[in-house]
């Protein structure tokens, strides 16, 4: 599939945005395979507190991810496993993984991780509400409970006749794609002092091959999250497929880059008001429902 | 049109989230004034067909009105006062958008249960106004600074004039003049007195106020 491959390309995409805004040359566009390759090569360490759980956390990670990807349309491409009322288990999936990670991270048995085992399960308790509200939202206006039929449909006399609906759900899911890919006004992905991160300080204790897949899994993601969004916000369907499929990848770099802009243009917000952003993308979500339900 | 009325309403809304959720007073003030400007705008694009003269020019003025004269006013009583946040409320701010969102949800549900004697433009045009009115009761009760008050107060009267757009479309010049008239007497009465409580007593803090007496110690 195309976003088993083009996935870490994103993070690239970003990095370079980032990079260009402050006048840096930054790191080649696919750095981010290269550290994958490297980290494959190299062997792991494992500590002697961790039990099975924490061999489990990465692979259960990124298996849940292969598997939601499956569930999810690109373009003209239909997925490749879908069935009515996939939405929620792809949102589940999500949360398997992410179950896991925290899971791992509390069996190291470190308090750092445990703190960020918390920051993470507490953010994202608030970020489920908006996802499902704004899936919701979604299969109401379309009428459908199959990610690929309901983006599927998304077309631009969709637009026409709701949208600020639809304009709402994307500023929902927007929100959640940052809290939950760790971007800027969340989490930082590039500080690694353990007091100011959520998502990096739980795979602190990971390496090697582990750490590849952590990182893959975390690329997926955000391919995931970004596919839906853009499925919504790139509308239009031309019947070529390759054309379609352009459309779609021209669209999730378009994301890439206004992420990078994002963090090169705000500060992380404090832990406190994170909450309140989250509390918002519910709002946002859930008034998108309130549209489209009458 | 349906869709427009729609977006400015959501829009509204957000506004009112806003106001709940930021702690810097200028913040607040521009999504006072972001309101009455898409409230002159909803009352345009509320009305059917031919929009007449007077029912162009009545929502511009009160736009003008709201959206410039009076945060003008408040922002210049703020500077006098010397105060550029609200330090403690007396709910803190997660909590008020929180609040926020339950009382969307009441009025959500208040929308669909009132008879109305018209059908509105839109169904989302008496619960957003009806949220509006809410925000500012929130806004009125829950903060200390009499400036925030004062926002909370011309909230208050947006989310009234909203439901006065979706109810009655034809509402009387006068009627509506003579609102305009009074929230900007008031708001000027109010900054006034902001002016003159803050160089009496050094904050604006209303809820100091209640120690006031005549009564000799």
């Amino acid at each position: 599939m195309l976003a088993m491959v083009l996935a870490p390309l994103i993070q690239g995409v970003i990095n370079r945005t980032k990079a260009v805004a402050a006048g840096r040359v930054g790191q080649p566009l696919l750095q981010t395979y290269h550290d994958l390759w490297k980290l494959l090569r190299k062997g792991a360490v494992y500590s002697q507190t961790t039990t099975w759980v924490f061999r489990a956390g990465p692979v259960v990670g990124l298996a849940a991810m292969i598997c939601a990807i499956a569930l999810l349309p690109f373009g003209a491409f239909p997925a490749l496993a879908p069935f009515a009322g996939d939405l929620v288990m792809a949102a589940y999936l999500l949360a398997l993984a992410r179950f896991f990670t925290v899971l791992a991270a509390l069996d190291t048995g470190s308090s750092f991780e445990a703190m960020g085992a918390s920051r993470e399960v507490t953010f994202s308790a608030l970020a489920e509400p908006a996802l499902f509200l704004g899936l919701a939202a979604l299969a109401r206006q379309t009428g459908t409970l199959s990610l690929t039929s309901m983006l599927g449909s998304v077309s631009t006399a969709m637009w026409m006749r709701a949208a600020p609906a639809l304009g709402l759900t994307i500023a929902g899911l927007g929100v959640v794609f940052l809290a939950e890919n760790a971007r800027i006004p969340v989490d930082d992905p590039t500080t690694h002092l353990e007091l100011t991160m959520i998502h990096e300080v739980m795979v602190l204790d990971h390496s090697g091959p582990d750490f590849a897949m952590i990182q893959y899994a975390a690329a997926l993601k955000m391919w995931l999250l970004g596919a839906v969004i853009i499925a919504i916000a790139v509308p239009w369907h031309s019947g070529n497929p390759l054309l379609d499929g352009g459309c779609a990848i021209a669209g999730m770099f378009g994301l890439a880059v206004v992420t990078g802009i994002i963090e090169s243009s705000m500060a992380r917000l404090r832990l406190l008001r994170i909450t309140q952003l989250l509390v918002a993308a519910i709002v946002l979500s859930g008034l998108a429902l309130a549209l489209v339900r009458r | 049109m349906n869709q427009l009325v729609n977006a400015i309403l959501v829009f509204l809304v957000l506004t009112g989230f806003l106001l709940l959720a930021s702690s810097r007073l200028v913040a607040c003030i521009r999504a006072v004034a972001i309101q009455g400007i898409l409230l002159g705008l909803l009352a345009i694009a509320a009305q059917d067909g031919h929009p007449s003269v007077v029912g162009v020019l009545l929502p511009l003025t009160s736009a003008a009105v709201k959206g410039f004269i009076l945060p003008w006013l408040i922002v210049r009583a703020m500077r006098d006062a010397d105060t550029v946040r609200e330090i403690e409320p007396v709910i803190g701010y997660n909590l008020s958008v929180i609040i926020g969102a339950v009382a969307l949800g009441v009025s959500l549900w208040l929308g669909q249960r009132l008879p109305l004697p018209n059908q509105p433009t839109s169904f989302l045009l008496v619960p957003a106004a009806f949220f509006t009115c809410l925000v500012g009761l929130v806004l009125l009760i829950t903060r200390r600074k009499a400036i925030t008050q004062v926002l909370g107060y011309l909230t208050l009267e947006n989310g009234v004039y909203a439901f006065g757009a979706a109810v009655a479309l034809e509402m009387p010049i006068l009627v509506e003049l003579g609102i305009l008239l009074d929230v900007f007497v008031g708001v000027f009465v109010m900054g006034i007195a902001i002016f003159h409580i803050s160089r009496q007593f050094d904050h604006i803090d209303t809820g100091r106020l209640v120690t006031l007496s005549d009564r000799v110690p």
